[in-house]
């Protein structure tokens, strides 16, 4: 696990970027060392978090006759496999680390080495002779990889603030804060940042000769109709409990000691208990809260007494939140609608404190398996629009969002108007997410009219239907919703702000077994009776854990994982000083993105505790994490206001 | 003011952060314009109980009663009428 930089020069003459200045700004991703690579037409760079081969490991790495190189972010679980297969084949190998298979996969295999990885990572591979540069990131897109082109070069790096060093400059991207604030983080190539391009997930960028090919070579991918139904639910969940074991077998390779976090739900449990299965000692760690309505920590106790493991946990205060957040948004390096990232980062130094340097994680069983409420929601919806007259349909959408103190279902009379909305778009293929998207674009209201009107031919929307695959309307309604969600909150929010960069932040590597392609494939391969049967999720994974998790966990209805919002930001009824400045009228003007007077209305009903919706809440963070995005990227705050004499 | 020209005031304020009087009409749906869901139906209860001295029961938190300017003054003179 590291992080990497590097740049390429495609045409003129003018010097590379240092890679030593590039990847020094990553040094909370690699703090065990950084090499360079450096040729008049390449460079590449690495700061190290060793994992595997601690003595010989480190990186840029080459072939035998270093003809072939490359920097690696990240973990190839099957190294073992193809080190064997490729000795096999008569290559030598002078390390015994992870990353030193790319290079002779790569001799063997060519650009196609990728497809036989299993692993998450982000890689650039320079191929001397052909002068062929590659740039590849993980199938699901666990590790980030973002890149530019200047002035005849293509500069690369594992986060944006290394190609700022470079340096680059880059301005707020308007489409990108727009999709921010609609599906909660950037789609496909697009960033905040204008003129930086994020690589997307199971894409290969090929540069050579001065040409560029941008290349998929895996997605997330679904059978027509209604998929398998020939395995029983006993066969299913036994091959689903040997697959899981398989990959938790392969992510517990490491020279170090893994962990795991326990949030108290399922999806983590199993994987702690697959992996208590398989090691002597385990440490497992949870966040706390103070508030009951977020804090989990009776049944993070209960599992980790049931697996008998070494639990630490670390009880985070609203006023963590709050006073850790401008360091979450330097990492996140993108505006954030809720504040749950920022007790993860906070966690991740506790475990960083801890000794540890890798945890296994429950990420990823939502999607794969189908546990969302979102689910629930567009399968009532459709069930209701097949009878929109009927009186007790629409009830159903009293049994979503058990675990909100103010749900949207709490009124059925508004629950019936909120959720009828566009009720009859059953060939929208975003019909479970519409009413979703459409609370979260209230953020646009606070919006400047300049911004507004720049952002008028902005079609968040629009752009991802011209993402979608040609086979999607062929896939049943619960693998269209998969599919949407995975593209959106997943990739753009869960995976990045809420995962890579904040356990990164505190260089610890989080492993996500439920988001193997081998588990995703043979989940994605089942009709959806297997996930989400009537109103109960994860039906199939529940089955496959009832061994390994006790029954009050495997029967718990999910809870997804949250933190408190606005209230973070105020103590003694009042602002955070940095909040005061940020959200005062006169920054809020400079910014340019935001009608002063709005966020002073925002800010005072936070304030008075009088924001009660997720709404306000969303919007609050959004403002106050695109103000602090300005700040340390685009060119700071306003002076404070000097004091009024009375 | 006028109890509409009140609610209309709150509603702009509160909802929508603004005070520009032209972007909600008397008649306009609450929920239609995405101003209104639950929890800002449980946000209008609490400031019509509190300014108005009125009590709202269960039965009454309907869109019939708080989906509109006119639904919501109906419903104040309704109740104080009571």
């Amino acid at each position: 696990m590291c992080g990497i930089a590097g740049a390429l020069l495609v045409q003129g003459q003018a010097p590379l970027p240092d890679p030593a200045r590039m990847i020094a700004t990553l040094r909370h991703r690699g703090p065990d060392g950084t090499g360079c690579f450096r040729s008049p037409v390449c460079a590449l760079a690495s700061a190290r978090l060793s994992i595997i081969d601690l003595q010989t490991g480190e990186q840029p790495l080459a072939n035998e006759d270093e003809s072939v190189w490359t920097v690696l972010n990240g973990e190839i679980f099957n190294y073992l496999e193809l080190r064997a297969e490729l000795k096999a084949r008569g290559h030598r190998f002078r390390t015994r680390s992870d990353t030193e298979v790319i290079v002779h996969a790569y001799e063997e295999y060519g650009e196609r080495f990728i497809e036989r990885l299993t692993g998450q990572f982000a890689l650039a591979l320079w191929d001397v002779r052909r002068q062929r540069l590659l740039l590849v990131r993980d199938p699901v897109g666990i590790r980030p990889l973002f890149y530019t082109r200047v002035g005849g070069q293509l500069l690369f790096a594992s986060e944006i603030k290394a190609l700022l060093a470079a340096p680059v400059t880059a301005g707020l991207d308007e489409q990108g804060l727009a999709q921010v604030f609609t599906f909660w983080g950037t789609v496909g190539e697009r960033t905040v940042f204008k003129g930086i391009r994020s690589l997307p997930p199971g894409h290969r960028l090929v540069v050579e000769k001065g040409t560029e090919r941008l290349e998929g070579y895996w997605d997330w991918t679904f059978p027509q109709g209604q998929g398998r139904t020939d395995l029983s639910e006993d066969e299913a969940a036994e091959g689903l409990h040997a697959l899981l074991t398989d990959v938790v077998r392969q992510q517990l390779r490491a020279d170090v000691p893994v962990g795991a976090y326990l949030s108290g739900g399922l999806d983590s449990s199993g994987i702690a208990a697959l992996a208590r299965e398989q090691v002597g000692t385990l440490q497992t760690f949870s966040l706390t809260f103070e508030d009951p309505e977020f804090d989990e920590s009776a049944y993070q106790r209960q599992m980790a007494d049931f697996l008998g493991v070494r639990h630490c946990t670390f009880r985070c205060t609203a006023l963590d939140i709050g006073n850790a957040f401008p360091d979450l948004i330097r990492h996140t390096e993108t505006p954030v609608l809720r504040t749950a990232p920022a007790p993860l980062m906070l966690l991740a130094r506790h475990v960083h404190e801890a000794g540890l340097k890798v945890v296994l994680t429950g990420e990823g069983a939502d999607e794969v398996f189908g546990g969302y409420d979102l689910f629930k929601e567009g399968k009532i919806r459709r069930f209701w629009a097949r009878q929109p007259d009927s009186k007790w349909r629409p009830l159903l959408f009293g049994r979503l969002y058990p675990y909100l103190t103010r749900s949207p279902v709490a009124n059925r009379h508004f629950a019936r108007l909120f959720f009828g909305q566009r009720l009859q778009e059953l060939d929208n293929p975003f019909y479970a997410h519409l009413t979703r998207w459409s609370s979260t674009r209230g953020i646009f209201k606070l919006l400047s009219p300049e911004l507004l009107a720049s952002l008028s031919s902005a079609a968040p929307e629009e752009t991802l239907r011209r993402q979608l695959p040609a086979e999607f309307p062929a896939w049943s309604e619960l693998a269209r919703d998969q599919y949407i969600e995975v593209k959106t909150l997943l990739e753009g929010y869960l995976l990045s702000s809420q995962g890579d960069r904040v356990s990164m932040a505190h260089s610890v590597e989080g492993r996500v077994p439920y988001l193997d392609t081998r588990v995703i494939e043979f989940a994605n391969g089942l009709s959806a009776r297997y996930k989400l049967r009537g109103l109960r999720e994860k039906v199939l994974l529940r089955r496959a854990l009832r061994r390994a998790v006790p029954p009050a966990i495997l029967e718990r209805v999910k809870q997804p994982y949250r933190a408190p919002d606005s209230r973070c930001f105020f103590e003694g009824g009042r602002p955070l000083a940095y909040v005061q400045e940020l959200m005062s009228p006169a920054n809020v003007r400079r910014s340019g993105y935001f009608r002063p007077e709005a966020v002073q209305r925002l800010l005072e009903k936070c304030r008075t505790g009088r924001a009660l919706g997720a709404g306000d809440n969303m919007a609050f963070v959004g403002v106050l994490s695109t103000l602090l995005l300005q700040e340390q990227f685009f060119g700071g705050r306003a002076a404070p206001a000097a004091p009024v004499s009375a | 003011m006028t109890l509409r020209a009140e609610l209309r005031q709150f509603i702009l304020e509160n909802f929508l952060l603004t005070r520009d009087d032209s972007s909600l009409g008397d008649a306009d749906s609450l929920t239609a314009r995405g101003i209104l869901d639950s929890t800002g139906a449980l946000e209008l209860v609490m400031h019509l109980e509190e300014r108005y001295g009125i009590t709202v029961q269960d039965e009454e938190l309907h869109p019939d009663n708080l989906d509109s300017i006119d639904r919501i003054a109906a419903f104040i003179e309704r109740k104080r009428a009571a």
